[in-house]
């Protein structure tokens, strides 16, 4: 019997078993920001710990970090105090650090694979949820919480338990105006907010083998948002191609050598899994949430749900998400207006998000009364918008441009929404408050549908705003 | 660390599925560079208005005052990782959360600083809240020996794996001390393997 990915690389990193059952596991790349890791390298000073592995260790600022004025101090003074206290333990330490003046600064599921850190095989940790980003490259990438932060600081690993395995394949092929985003927010929608608990996710079949690295990274984001804390794809040709002359990628021999341990980690053609998944991905449409959580979602030329056509047992909640996000049982999704419009986060900051959204947006203006804004979601990424004249596109019509980090995701910085107001985003969470505003309200979709309703002035369908062809009424 | 056998209180119903991280601590509340006073933020948004008024809510009723018990229903702690959620539950006097089920990240975070997550069937939870919301000052006790919860006359099952019951039974689930007893290994781990612009094992 073959083995899976997640197998593979659970037993070559399992440290021991410990006394309890729980597995010690080695992890090969942490990954810090600013808001999950002070209180882990206080943790560590007052029991006298040292970093174990440094040089494993790579961090960066994101969350808090503003995306206009970032002159020192930053006008915000627990925002400066975060950042300064991250500063202080990465010199203490010895921890490569990608500091604002860096040039590779940038929200860390963003940098990871950029600059190569991210590789197929890895373990990889990070006091932050969408860790799972890291996935796409077959890793075994997931989020902990701070005092894990403190156990990979001291040791290098974490105790944890082993998951299920679940393989979803998507097969077929995606309609034009049909994206990655849209594609994960189907999953959630078909499998349910709790679905994943307790598995790690593999990604599979004719869509995604199709799909570009950047593409991979937003699905695997959002596993988590599927319940799962891990979700993988296997590496495979594209992968290498993504990887091959980053700058902390293999080079020469050893990249031969790396090249070819990473065709033997991919699960094998028979391994057995937990549970399988298939699914038509002609059948998904572009996809907008319309409730508080990633799972309340339908495709954006339908309509809100009517409680009434759910079990008794889910109707309360759906009434409570309806009632919060001020929206009508029945009513057409497009005709929910549009305060914010928001392009960035780790879900869908990448080049490749900006530059197909460019494509399609030349000749077209922000609808007046709508404040929409681009974070990439790196220096990087910015500095290539630039060059390539995507920035001066977004200008053009009408989009704010701002420098890099989370963001309007989590409104951990000034960028939030003010009351009521309605977000389209391109993030990955819709819970109530999440965007900075206790009543804010955020409706989840893909660039291209945070674009088109930007310009539409409410949610709109990109295949009809952007003529993509193969729009039609879904009910 | 002491052992966590058994948990005596009583609770605290918070009815709803899927309830998130942001949530249980709006994110305004992490910048900061501690978890102190983490306790005043819990539910924040839900328990006061803009004006910061006090709204309807279990948390502002003082019938539930010096619960140690909160009951929950499915998905609780889904969403982000910040152990800020789970760490201002404790913090606010919490020692055990009941439940139907728990998200992953967020029922590791509560392992590891001793707030027990135990989960039981919706039937069982259903009853429970529906009698504390009749009878606030119903005393619950939770036997993690036994995996019982017991209340008004009532014995309900409970589960969690085994591996982090043994862990509170044996007052090791914060597992700092035994993963540093392996640094030999670790250490040949991290010579052997490849890691970031360093070439290894995969």
């Amino acid at each position: 019997m073959g083995k899976t990915l997640y197998e593979k690389i659970w037993e070559a990193h399992t440290v021991r078993e410990l006394p309890d059952g729980r597995t010690q596991l080695f992890i090969d790349l942490h990954l810090v920001h600013e808001v999950t890791s002070p209180q882990a390298f206080a943790m560590l000073k007052e029991r006298g710990l040292q970093v174990a592995c440094p040089h494993r260790t790579f961090a960066t600022v994101d969350h808090i970090i503003p995306t206009d004025d970032r002159s020192e101090p930053l006008k915000d003074p627990l925002a400066q105090a975060m950042l300064e206290a991250l500063r202080k333990n990465v010199r203490e330490h010895g921890i490569a650090f990608f500091d604002l003046d860096s040039g590779r600064q940038g929200i860390v599921h963003v940098i990871g694979p950029e600059l190569g850190l991210t590789q197929p095989g890895f373990t990889i940790a990070c006091g932050d949820s969408h860790t799972s980003t890291h996935g796409a490259f077959g890793a075994l990438a997931f989020g902990i919480g701070t005092t894990q932060v403190r156990d990979v600081l001291a040791t290098q690993t974490v105790a944890m338990n082993r998951l299920k395995v679940r393989r979803i394949e998507v097969n077929g092929r995606l309609s034009p105006g049909v994206t990655a985003k849209d594609v994960i927010l189907h999953i959630i929608r078909t499998l349910g907010v709790k679905g994943g608990l307790g598995y790690a996710y593999e990604y599979a079949g004719e869509v995604i083998d199709r799909m570009s690295m950047e593409e991979r990274m937003t699905i695997a984001n959002m596993s988590v948002e599927g319940g799962a804390r891990i979700g993988y794809m296997n590496p495979d040709e594209t992968t290498f191609a993504y990887l091959k002359g980053r700058r902390y990628a293999p080079q020469g021999a050893d990249w031969d050598r790396a090249v070819a341990a990473w065709k033997a980690l991919a699960s094998d053609p028979d391994a057995s899994y937990d549970d399988r998944v298939v699914m038509d991905g002609g059948a998904i449409a572009p996809t907008v949430t319309w409730g508080v959580h990633p799972g309340q979602s339908a495709p954006v030329n339908g309509r809100v749900p009517d409680p009434a056509e759910f079990p008794a047992s889910e109707r309360a909640q759906i009434e409570d998400a309806l009632s919060y996000m001020k929206l009508r049982p029945g009513q057409p999704l497009s005709e929910v207006k549009v305060d914010v419009a928001f392009l960035g986060s780790c879900t869908n900051g990448r080049l490749s998000d900006l530059r197909l959204v460019a494509r399609h947006l030349k000749g077209h203006r922000v609808k007046k009364g709508v404040r929409a804004l681009v974070v990439p979601g790196s220096q990087a990424v910015a500095r290539a918008a630039e060059e390539e004249g995507i920035a001066e596109v977004f200008r053009q019509a009408g989009f704010e441009w701002r420098a890099p980090g989370c963001s309007m995701c989590l409104a951990m910085n000034p960028d939030r929404l003010v009351g009521d107001e309605l977000a389209v985003s391109s993030s990955n969470r819709n819970y109530k408050g999440r965007q900075g505003s206790p009543t804010g309200r955020t409706v989840l979709a893909s660039p291209l549908t945070v674009a088109a309703s930007a310009v539409a002035g409410h949610l709109a369908d990109p295949r009809e705003v952007f003529d993509l062809g193969g729009a039609h009424a879904a009910d | 660390m002491p052992p966590i056998k058994r948990i005596r209180g009583r609770g605290l119903p918070l009815p709803g599925d899927d309830i998130d991280t942001d949530r249980i601590v709006p994110a305004r509340f992490l910048k900061t560079v501690t978890f102190e006073g983490l306790g005043n933020a819990l539910f924040y948004d839900e328990r006061f208005d803009e004006q910061g008024r006090p709204k309807d809510h279990p948390l502002n009723d003082p019938r539930y005052r010096g619960a140690r018990f909160l009951i929950v229903n499915a998905g609780f702690g889904t969403g982000s990782s910040r152990e800020h959620a789970p760490q201002a539950i404790k913090r606010a006097g919490f020692a055990a959360i009941v439940g139907e089920s728990f998200a992953e990240i967020f029922f590791g975070n509560a392992t590891q600083i001793g707030l027990v997550c135990v989960t039981a069937a919706p039937e069982d939870i259903a009853h429970l809240m529906e009698t504390v919301q009749k009878a606030p000052e119903t005393e619950l006790e939770l036997d993690l020996t036994a995996l019982e919860l017991r209340y008004a006359g009532r014995a309900v099952p409970v589960s969690l794996p085994s591996t982090v019951r043994e862990a509170f039974l044996e007052g090791r689930y914060d597992p700092l001390e035994v993963l540093l007893e392996a640094m030999d290994r670790i250490r040949e781990l991290d010579r052997t393997r490849a890691g970031p612009g360093k070439p290894g094992v995969y």
